[in-house]
């Protein structure tokens, strides 16, 4: 055994529940773990106790044994544990020491001693192994997100150690970087037989390369079976634990879960579901602007009528025919590149709309310049009313030690804080601490007319994130008009009408969520990959009412319409 | 955050040096300024470090340590003012100050005052340069040598630098984003201070907690690399690294950089005073001349 948790339990210093409780478990060499659970349920605290963080470097109570490659963490603290442990958390800025690439990953092997050549030859074999031996030369602070996750993993797998602890590693990454990472993870551990023990709340990305599932909650573990067992078991267990593919199957009445979406298509075809074949030979032809218009009215989701008639009632009211009007945007940093070339983008009042893209493409900067927070150097903004913002980190908002003195009462009405007024804004939860933000910035007696959201649910569970949309659908409902960046398809679906793919700082597509969601790969939901976009179906509910009627059999796959 | 105050090696002689020669030709700079009171030495340093920093590269980035020296350099002034009970040109009397006694205000305060706030303004804009244009990575490498702890602990100060800078800056921009335009005021300038203090120890402990995981605790010294040759950079910036010293000793020694404040303002300046700051300019930038080999 690898790992070995003999009846652990850990209360953290001054936490009045423990966050771990009685937690027993074995893994062994080689194996690929995938911890589940929603937020706070005890899955970082593991990692940590598994590398010894806790309790040495956390405090608070601990009882049980944790036994690592041999070492007992009651006598090994993280340094000897370290040596045999790679560690990988969410935020990758904090898990960069050194100014330096090369330094940053020659530093394990250099503070063990290792001479010159040793060190040499581990820093040029990882930055191989993990694809960054092209940034080597390159600063910390110059990496981008993706990039700064990569070197972590490198500097974490220097010293090749022979268990891997990663917590919410694709949490900051867009979907390409993310497949790129699991991708790579799955390598390490098919090739130099790494065992891998990863917390994730996007567990459709994971479940492909995990061995086992471990469900936490409340600090116990609830469930410790193969993917395949997992599924079945949050079917009737923990529904918010689903995959989208499992939620799809499990709506549609035919089983068993699926682990992925080939797995999933080769039920639905055993099922009669699903026409023969690879999805990809079903449809007819190429993206055509006929095929998109005869999707969208085959679509469960046509919005595009309810946007007009927002749009009309809106006129009504006011002499502007939008609420955002971005034209011709230009960023062009003087000793650097362009982030935005030639942007063009008009928002109408109660529309919804999802910024894609890989990261640096420009989504971020583009929402900084519509709420004036960057001035870009070429180009036209105009808005029918205050552009609400809220930026990537809900905490950097939250100033006073009361819920109540952050936001007016009613603000915190409508986001559903009005209970939790007198608490510390430290101590909700993530998706209690996105609300708050969310009351803030569109707090004021007049609504903001556009409502800008940036990542919005980076680390969140699914229960958060359906709440955040309810959110959001409400505020569109509303006439305001609601505009993210996101990487997160399943979300962009569950609360979009629109959606503009970005791409080094130029819009490359913009239509319906139907078309951009359905139509392509890395940026599409998972029940539109296993239905190969058929019917515009973007969510697990779409879907279902589409296999009921008999529609996937028939309809075509949605294109994505380029700009 | 890249843009804050990170090093970025950029084409310029004072990069091309190697770390150690480079942070030498700056401490000279600050041995300078920190042995002499004379306005006019000063002024030729301050010329200096200045000019560096614009033959590196850096003018742009400068901008921010030089906003903290005018913030830092007005409370130096007032407060010399206000302590100081050795001038003898007083020029405005404030009547009792309860504890402090009688509050006359002095010339020699005042330019006393001044002195001092450019000093600390010297400093601050050697240490951004350091900080921008120095390898930390370098000078990790040769403090490892003999304690890597020491050197880790010098790399982590740089690097939660730029990191603490990034974190201001998005606690700012939030603020900016609320519809009230966000705190202001002293309170509001409080609060901030509050949570940036707050953010600087969650980061710190994070960062601490990856050190632990790297094997901080049981680290060794660095063992020696491949010694190199000198390059012409290096052998520039150490030749003017002991000009400035050599010229720092000289009008101090003989007087000619010699300066009082108190009890009236003593401030002797000849020809040899201009020539040791003319010189000390001249020598501090030549090594900027020679730009062949600095990519």
């Amino acid at each position: 055994m690898i790992l070995r948790f003999e009846d652990v339990s850990y209360r953290y210093p001054a936490a009045s529940e423990p966050a771990l409780r009685e937690v027993s478990l074995e893994v062994s060499e080689g194996e690929v773990c995938l911890l589940a659970g929603l937020s706070g349920q005890g899955k970082s605290t593991l990692l940590q106790a598994a590398c010894a963080l806790v309790p040495h470097f956390q405090g608070g109570t601990f009882a049980g044994r944790v036994r690592v490659t041999g070492l007992d963490t009651r006598d090994h603290g993280p340094a000897s544990v370290g040596a045999q442990v790679g560690v990988l958390f969410q935020e990758p800025e904090t898990q960069l020491v050194t100014s330096s690439v090369r330094a940053e990953i020659s530093l394990p092997l250099a503070g063990r001693g290792h001479d010159a050549n040793a060190v040499a030859r581990g820093v040029e074999e990882v930055a191989l192994a993990i694809g960054v031996d092209h940034l080597l030369q390159r600063g910390t602070a110059e990496l981008s997100g993706g990039e700064k996750q990569r070197v972590a993993l490198a500097a974490a797998l220097v010293g090749r150690p022979r268990l891997v602890l990663l917590d919410e590693p694709t949490s900051q990454l867009d979907p390409v970087a993310a497949d790129e990472l699991l991708g790579l993870l799955h390598r390490l551990n098919q090739e130099w037989e790494t065992t891998i023990v990863m917390a994730e709340h996007r567990l459709e990305r994971c479940l492909r390369i995990a061995d086992r599932v471990i469900a936490l909650d409340r600090g116990r573990i609830v469930h410790d079976g193969d993917p395949s067992s997992f599924l079945s078991w949050a079917e009737e267990a923990a529904p918010a634990l689903q995959t989208p593919g499992a939620r799809l199957l499990s709506l549609a009445g035919v089983g068993p879960p699926p682990v992925g979406v080939r797995q999933a298509r080769a039920t639905l075809r055993r099922h009669g579901l699903l026409p023969a074949g690879r999805a990809e030979d079903d449809r007819d032809g190429e993206p055509g602007a006929g095929a998109h218009a005869r999707a969208d009215a085959a679509s469960p989701r046509a919005p595009a009528p309810r946007a007009a008639r927002r749009r009309a009632a809106w006129l009504g009211g006011h002499r502007e025919p939008f609420a955002l009007d971005l034209r011709d945007i230009w960023l062009e940093i003087s000793d650097g590149p362009a982030i935005l070339k030639g942007v063009s983008l008009a928002v109408a009042p109660g529309e919804s709309v999802a910024l894609m893209g890989k990261n640096g493409a420009g989504k971020s900067t583009l929402l900084r310049v519509a709420a004036g927070l960057t001035d870009c150097t070429r180009g036209r903004v105009r808005s029918a009313g205050r552009v609400a913002l809220l930026l990537q980190s809900p905490g950097d908002y939250f100033l006073r030690d009361r819920v109540a003195l952050e936001a007016s009462a009613a603000a915190l009405a409508r986001v559903g804080l009005a209970d939790l007024a007198d608490r510390h804004p430290k101590d909700l939860s993530g998706g209690e601490r996105q609300r708050l933000a969310l009351a803030v910035v569109t707090d004021g007696e007049r609504p903001p007319a556009v409502l800008a959201l940036d990542e919005p649910t980076r680390g969140m569970d699914r229960e958060a994130k359906e709440d955040l949309a309810r959110q959001l659908r409400g505020r569109a409902q509303d006439g305001q008009a609601v505009i993210l960046a996101t990487h997160d398809p399943e979300f962009a679906a569950a609360c979009t009408e629109r959606a503009v793919m970005l791409a080094d700082g130029g819009v490359i597509a913009d239509g319906p969520s139907v078309g951009l969601l359905a139509g392509g790969w890395y940026f599409a939901t998972e029940t539109a990959r296993i239905l190969g976009g058929r019917g515009g179906a973007l969510l697990p509910e779409d879907g279902a009412r589409l296999l009921e009627a008999g529609a996937a059999v028939e309809s075509e796959r949605v294109p994505l319409r380029a700009r | 955050m890249g843009g804050v105050l990170a090093y970025r090696r950029l084409a310029s002689p004072l990069h091309a040096a190697r770390a150690p020669v480079g942070a030498a030709w700056l401490a000279s700079l600050a041995f300078a300024a920190l042995l002499s009171d004379h306005p006019l030495l000063l002024a030729a340093i301050a010329a200096a470090s200045l000019g560096a920093a614009r033959a590196a590269g850096l003018g742009a980035r400068l901008r921010g340590p030089l906003r903290l020296a005018a913030y830092a350099a007005v409370p130096i002034v007032v407060i010399n003012l206000l302590v100081s009970r050795q001038g003898l040109t007083v020029f405005a009397r404030l009547g009792s100050l309860g504890p402090f006694g009688q509050g006359d205000l002095t010339l020699q305060a005042l330019v006393y005052g001044a002195v001092i706030a450019v000093k600390v303004s010297i400093l601050i804009v050697l240490g951004a340069v350091l900080t921008l244009a120095v390898d930390p990575d370098e000078l990790l490498a040769l403090c490892g040598r003999v304690s890597l702890r020491l050197a880790l602990m010098v790399s982590l100060a740089l690097r939660m630098l730029p990191l603490l800078a990034a974190d201001s800056q998005r606690l700012a921009e939030a603020q900016r984003t609320r519809p009230d335009g966000g705190v202001r005021g002293l309170r509001g300038r409080a609060l901030l201070l509050g949570a940036g203090v707050g953010g600087a120890l969650d980061r710190a402990l994070e960062v601490a907690a990856t050190l632990e995981l790297r094997g901080f605790a049981g680290a060794r010294r660095l063992r020696v690399g491949v010694r190199r040759p000198l390059s012409r950079h290096d052998l520039a910036f150490l030749l003017s690294a002991a000009g400035v010293l050599a010229l720092a000793l000289a009008g101090t020694i003989t007087g000619a950089t010699s300066f009082g404040a108190y009890p009236l303002i003593r401030c002797p300046t000849s020809v040899v005073t201009g020539a040791l700051c003319v010189a000390l300019v001249a020598v501090s930038m030549l090594p900027f001349l020679d730009r062949r080999g600095v990519r």
